[in-house]
This record gives C-alpha cells, sequence and structure tokens, in this order.
C-alpha cells in the first residue's frame, strides 16, 4: 500500500494556517515512521474550509479533509492509516464512495483541472498530467495558421472581460507583417473580489506558460512578457520556477523542441493601479511609463509593445489554450453554450457559504451556481444581490437569478461578465453604499486623461456620499444617470465607459433604497452611518460599562450597574458600543 | 539616500535593458524603503532620463512611496468581499492599536505602515489583511492584537 499525503499551500490555504499544518503533517509522519509521500499543491478552490488535505490510497481512493489544524492533523492521518478514517464534520469528499461534494459535482475543470492537485513548482507533475504535449503537437505535427484555425473552431473567447474571440485576435496579429511580435498575458487581475488568476498561476503554471508559447509560436512572436500585479508574490514566485524550468526542459528559449521556434518569456510586476488590466495602458507600464491609455485604433495587433505588433490575452484564456489544442477545438465547443462556448472560472465571496473557485460550464443560470454549487448564503440573513463584473459591472437581485451565465445574457442586465468575480450580499449590505464604494474605487483609480470619467465620477461620488448621508433630493438620481450616460460616452478606455454601470445597475433595480435613504432618511441594512441611531436598551443594559470604555468620544454616561446613556448629539455613530456589548443591549436604527 | 553602492549596483544591472524605469524603482525602493527625491534624482542623473520622467512614474503608481515607512507594512485589504465583511472594522481596530490618527500612517516609532489596498486576491477568507509576504485571513477586530504582537 502507498499514501500520498497532499496539502493546499495556496496563499488562501497559507492565510489559514496551511503552513503550519504542512509542518506538523511532515513532523508527525517521520515520529511515526509512517511510510507515506507528503506533497505541497495548490488550491482545489475550496477556500472556505482551507486548509486542505487530501489522503490518497494507491492512487486511486482519497478522502479530502477540511479545516485541518496542526492539532487535530496526527489523528487524521492516524486514523486514516487503520482503516478507520475520522470522518465527522472535517470530510469534504470521500472518492473511494464515489460520493464527490456538491461543489465539485456540478463543475466541468478544464482551466483547473490540475489546480489542487500537482505541485506547481514540479514541472514532471505537469508532464505526467499531459503538460507540454500540446506544444509539442503544435510545433511539430501543426502549421502556425492550423492553430489559430482550432481556437476559432473552440470558440473561445477573452475571459478578461470583454470577451473578444481569441481565435479572431490571433489571426490580427498572425497577419500583421512584422520581423518583431509580441505576446503578453495580462495578470494583473485588479478587478476587487475576484482571484482565478491568482489561483491559476499559484497552482498550474506551466498550463499558462504553454498556452502562452504555444500562441506565441502561431501568431509568430518570439518574445513575451507575464505582468502580474506585485500584490501576488507567490504567483510570481511560482511562475518564476516554471520558466527556469521550462528553459530546462527546452520548452523555452532557442530552437524549441528542434522546431527552429525561439522564444522568451519575461514577468513584470504591476505596482499598482488598476488602469494598468487596460490593454494599453499595461503595454505602456510594461515600457516604463505612467500607465496611461491611449484611444484605439491603432490595435495592439498592429501596434503594440514598443509599437510593435501584439497579442494580449488573460490568464484564464492561454491555460484554456493547450486543452483546445489536445483535445480538439470541436470538443471544447460542446461545453456551454452557442455563443459563449467553454467553461468559465468564477471566484464566489461574500456572504456564500462556499467561498472559493469554481468551475462550470457558460449557461449556468446564477441561481445553481449560487445555491447548488456555492451552498447558498452563509449567514442567517436572506439573499439580497450579487455582484458581477467588480468596478465594470454591476448587481443584480434575487428576481435575476435565472438569468444564465454567458456573456450576452449577462450584458442584457447592465452588469458584465468581467473577469469572474461573484461577490454575494445579504441584507446587510446597503445597495447605497455598494454604489458609492465602487465610485471611491474607480474615482480614484481613473487616471485623469478624460474630463469625464476624472471629475465626473468625482461628481457622482459626492452626490451618492450626500444621499448616504441623508442629504440627497430626488433630482439627484436624475443628475446621476445623467452623469452616468455622458461619462460612458465622453471616456477613451473602459475604466470610464464602465464606471457608472454600479450605479446604474443598483439605481435599476434597488431605486427603492435610494428613495429611502432620501426621502425617509432611513437605511435598512444599517450600513449608512449617518442615518443610524445607537440607543441603549435599557431593559437590557447590566451597567457593565464595557462600551463608556469602548466610546472613542467618551459619549457614554451611566454609573456602574446601572443602565447606561449615549449623549445623542455627540455620538459620531461609529457603532463600537454596538459591537462592544455582550449583551444585546444597543440598539441600532 | 544611504545605501549608494547598492543602488549604483541596481543602476548598473539595469541600464541599457528596456523598460527598465518601474522595476529599477521597485529595486531601489526595497532598498531604500522609499523613493526620495534626492535618489530620483541621482537615477535621473545616472540613467539620463529625465527627473520629470521619474516623478510622473513615483507618483503614478501606489506601490511607490515618497515618505519614509515603517519597518513592516500592513496592508489592509479594503476590496469588495472584504468591504461586505467588515473590512471598516478591521481598519478602525488596527489604526486604534497602532495609535494612528487619520491623516497618518505611519507609527511614530517607525515600526508599521498601513496601506489600504483594493484585493489582496484572498476574498474567500475576508476580512483580509497581509503584514510584509503573510496573509491573515477571517479576522476579527479581536484577533488584530495578537497578529500584531508577533511583530513588535
Ligand atoms: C480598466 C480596465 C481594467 C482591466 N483589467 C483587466 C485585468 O485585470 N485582467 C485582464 O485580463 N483584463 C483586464 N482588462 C481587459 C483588457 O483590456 C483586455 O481586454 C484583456 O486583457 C484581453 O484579454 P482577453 O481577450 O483574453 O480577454 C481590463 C480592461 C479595463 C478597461
Ligand atoms: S476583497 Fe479582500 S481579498 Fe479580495
Amino acid at each position: 500500500m502507498s499514501f500520498t499525503i497532499k496539502v493546499g499551500l495556496a496563499s488562501c490555504g497559507l492565510a489559514a494556517g496551511a503552513g503550519e499544518v504542512y509542518e506538523a503533517t511532515l513532523k508527525h509522519i517521520k515520529s511515526k515512521k509512517i511510510d507515506a509521500d507528503v506533497k505541497k499543491t495548490a488550491c482545489i478552490g475550496m477556500c472556505f474550509v482551507e486548509p486542505l488535505v487530501e489522503i490518497i490510497q494507491d492512487g486511486k481512493k482519497s478522502i479530502t479533509y477540511g479545516n485541518v489544524t496542526p492539532e487535530n492533523i496526527g489523528t487524521v492521518i492516524d486514523s486514516y492509516m487503520k482503516g478507520k478514517p475520522v470522518l465527522e464534520n472535517i470530510i469534504i469528499s470521500n472518492i473511494e464512495k464515489g460520493s464527490e461534494n456538491d461543489t465539485m459535482k456540478k463543475q466541468e475543470r478544464i482551466v483547473l483541472r490540475n489546480c489542487g492537485n500537482i505541485n506547481p513548482t514540479s514541472i514532471n507533475d505537469y508532464l505526467e498530467n499531459k503538460g507540454y504535449q500540446a506544444l509539442e503537437k503544435s510545433v511539430i505535427k501543426m502549421k502556425r495558421i492550423d492553430i489559430i484555425n482550432e481556437i476559432k473552431k473552440s470558440g473561445l473567447r477573452g475571459r478578461g472581460g470583454a470577451g473578444f474571440s481569441t481565435g479572431l485576435k490571433w489571426q490580427f496579429a498572425y497577419d500583421a507583417k512584422s520581423i518583431k511580435k509580441y505576446i503578453v498575458c495580462n495578470a494583473d487581475e485588479g478587478d476587487p473580489g475576484a482571484f482565478m488568476d491568482r489561483s491559476v498561476l499559484e497552482g498550474d503554471p506551466h498550463s499558462v506558460i504553454e498556452g502562452m508559447i504555444i500562441g506565441a509560436y502561431a501568431i509568430g512572436a518570439d518574445e513575451g512578457y507575464i505582468y502580474c500585479r506585485a500584490e501576488y508574490p507567490l504567483a510570481i514566485k511560482h511562475l518564476n520556477i516554471a520558466i527556469e524550468q521550462a528553459k530546462e526542459k527546452g520548452f523555452l528559449g532557442n530552437n524549441i523542441l528542434d522546431s527552429g521556434f525561439n522564444f522568451e518569456l519575461h514577468i513584470k510586476e504591476g505596482a499598482g493601479a488598476f488602469v494598468c488590466g487596460e490593454e494599453t495602458a499595461l503595454m505602456a507600464s510594461i515600457e516604463g511609463k505612467r500607465g496611461m491609455p491611449t484611444i484605439r485604433p491603432p490595435f495592439p495587433a498592429q501596434s503594440g509593445l514598443w509599437e510593435k505588433p501584439t497579442n494580449i490575452n488573460n490568464v484564464e484564456t492561454f491555460a484554456n489554450v493547450a486543452w483546445i489544442i489536445l483535445n480538439g477545438g470541436g470538443k471544447y465547443a460542446k461545453h456551454g453554450t452557442e455563443k459563449s462556448p467553454g467553461t468559465k472560472v468564477f471566484a464566489l465571496a461574500g456572504k456564500i457559504k462556499n467561498s472559493g473557485l469554481i468551475e462550470v460550464p457558460m449557461g449556468m443560470p446564477l441561481k445553481e451556481v449560487i445555491y447548488d454549487v456555492g451552498g447558498g448564503m452563509k449567514t442567517g440573513k436572506p439573499f439580497k444581490g450579487v455582484q458581477l463584473g467588480g468596478p465594470s459591472g454591476g448587481c443584480l437581485p434575487a428576481e435575476l437569478l435565472d438569468t444564465v451565465v454567458d456573456y450576452d445574457s449577462i450584458n442584457k442586465t447592465g452588469a458584465i461578465m468581467g473577469s469572474g468575480g461573484m461577490v454575494v450580499m445579504d441584507t446587510s449590505s446597503c445597495m447605497v453604499d455598494i454604489a458609492k464604494f465602487f465610485l471611491n474605487f474607480t474615482q480614484n483609480e481613473s487616471c485623469g486623461k478624460c474630463t469625464f470619467c476624472r471629475i465626473g465620477t468625482k461628481r457622482m461620488l459626492e452626490i451618492l456620499t450626500r444621499i448616504s448621508e441623508g442629504k440627497g433630493n430626488l433630482e439627484d438620481l436624475d443628475t446621476l444617470e445623467n452623469l452616468s450616460k455622458n461619462i460612458i460616452a465622453g471616456s477613451l478606455c473602459g475604466l470610464g465607459q464602465t464606471a457608472p454601470n454600479p450605479v446604474l445597475t443598483t439605481l435599476k433595480y434597488f431605486r427603492d433604497e435610494y428613495i429611502a435613504h432620501i426621502t425617509d432618511k432611513k437605511c435598512s441594512a444599517g450600513v449608512c452611518s449617518a442615518l443610524l441611531k445607537y440607543e441603549i436598551n435599557k431593559e437590557k443594559c447590566i451597567g457593565c460599562t464595557l462600551c463608556a470604555v469602548k466610546c472613542p468620544v467618551k459619549c457614554i454616561s451611566g454609573e456602574r450597574k446601572k443602565a447606561h446613556e449615549i449623549d445623542q448629539e455627540a455620538c459620531i455613530k461609529c457603532g463600537a458600543c454596538y459591537d462592544a456589548c455582550k449583551f444585546d443591549a444597543i440598539d441600532k436604527r | 539616500m544611504n545605501n549608494k553602492a547598492e543602488i549604483d549596483n541596481a543602476i548598473n544591472k539595469f541600464v541599457g535593458k528596456k523598460g527598465i524605469l518601474i522595476p529599477l524603482l521597485q529595486t531601489i525602493q526595497n532598498i531604500e524603503s522609499y523613493l526620495s527625491l534626492e535618489v530620483m534624482r541621482y537615477v535621473a542623473e545616472k540613467t539620463g532620463t529625465k527627473l520629470a520622467h521619474i516623478y510622473g512614474v513615483a507618483t503614478f503608481y501606489t506601490m511607490f512611496r515618497l515618505k519614509p515607512q515603517g519597518k513592516h507594512i500592513i496592508r489592509v485589504c479594503q476590496g469588495t468581499a472584504c468591504h461586505v465583511s467588515g473590512a471598516k472594522t478591521i481598519m478602525s481596530e488596527i489604526m486604534d492599536q497602532l495609535k494612528l490618527s487619520a491623516d497618518q500612517d505611519t507609527t511614530n516609532d517607525g515600526l508599521f505602515t498601513v496601506m489600504p489596498v483594493a484585493c489582496l486576491g484572498c476574498c474567500s477568507l475576508a476580512p483580509v489583511i497581509m503584514v510584509d509576504d503573510q496573509t491573515h485571513g477571517k479576522l476579527t477586530p479581536d484577533s488584530i492584537k495578537n497578529i500584531l504582537k508577533k511583530y513588535k
């Protein structure tokens, strides 16, 4: 009998304490002289129960444990070895019994095929899982145009947000006449609430690199860049390791697999600017300039990096490529819908039970994604909205949960698919506050080139702030809509063109809430602090003085063991007393 | 400018390659902990780049800091998932614990700098902070004290 113990060590696992679990596993194995292979892997997507440990027997049977701690890992291993695995509350899936858990059952994994299964820092693991076979097939057996045709046949659309046909994009770069061409991977992932690209880069960096090499060969590029945000240190580390390994094996460098094709790949770290996710700004940033978007045309395929034809794709787009080349575009197109073929990785976050990473076929209704795959709401509170597409996207209400996830259906609602972030909200989120949150973000991140984007977003933010403080009036809502129209029309790049979306969708689907803030001066979610009133419930207060101690402006008074009182004039409505009270004696209204 | 030799080293390593300014400034910031006007002038002179261009880049990207920073950097996520999971209270708890006023980002003893960031990519563990290279998730205001203690 052979045993393999895999510990998930991606950023999410590490943040939950997987590093300590890994150490404890090694120590336990050594001290008990257990014959098992301990392997590092990355994120399988079930971040909500990190740290995760999988025990595999003879490469066939396996059990995955969640919420493992350095304290309980010993028991988990020992009882497994004895043939009596502890199963209570930490078991996630038991492949032996064929009972994959619900989070996994409805998924179709192409992009995430290796994530959480292989050791991302081992090229041999990748090779054992058909790694670089697609590259070999491409450079040895296929003509460059055949590759492009295969991608076209798959119907793959760019996963960076806009959903442009990848095959067509490659065709434009292929057609461009130039000796020097570049290929770029957009790993900037600036959209807050999204972490698909991070997981793929951390968990299966070779799949992205292989996709890029194939793309470079197809369009005729000999140099490439991966532009990765600096907030992802582990992803950058794994990419660097993977590039060195690929060079050693002859998949990168000169005369790749004796085909005469040369390709060199660099990593560029971002420096913290959301707008650098936009392709023209990204290229300016690689060139070492301020990341200001420029007008298109010329498109990157004609004049991109250092004015040479450049093809730029997202991480997830590239991660699909090797699978398509190996299995055929036709087979890929069988997944998903006619207009949006394939699968899409979504990052589930917010008030959802199974937060983490999932990959589902396009065309699945939102309801199924959230309730069946995502496990529904985490808190006892009901669902209120789901935010799709980050700062460029929108919030959809419960009535629209029958919408299916594909580019065109989501666009119709006023939101966008975006990169695949899905933040689920319950009734404790205020939609005016969410709109304000995103406007604050875009206003900060606007590069300042276009007047409407620079000043328009600021004016919109001022109006939203006013409304959230109960100082708005009903005409403000028209002004918001008007400004939105003008910002969309008057902005050069996607940042400005989509910045009003969070406001427009909340106005469309949650207008009542705006009106309640304006006319009744009420925030039903209890978020907009200026509209709140904190009062001490005289019946419940036992006079423990904790609130008075915590109050930053010392506006709570009262004798010990007697009911306290809040001076409403002095109260700054910070909620410190509410959070501190252990007797539920502070009412928030 | 305290580490001239190291800075010269960095400049020599990058000079002559294309698109070097951002990684060069990142390297120098790692050495000096921030970009002083003096350093930027020096880089301009050494590389033959216009100072205005260097200053333009340094002010465009949030990663570059023009003021001295603390020994440990605390990045507090303000992204969507963290926002709806109570990032605000985490931030105010950190500010409280470190006795920072609203317009202050570095502690008086120079030990910590607090930086709001948009998303750390660990949204499923919201709310999240990152101290130097270590990410901490599923935070509550009560857990902050223990985390900070490790770095004091
Ligand atoms: C403001 C803004 C931010 C963007 N951020 C990203 C990003 O973080 N990652 C990404 O892949 N694409 C981003 N994009 C889209 C890119 O401009 C580009 O369309 C994409 O990288 C193309 O790749 P694809 O065809 O594979 O989708 C952004 C666009 C805009 C306007
Ligand atoms: S929103 Fe905080 S880590 Fe993503």
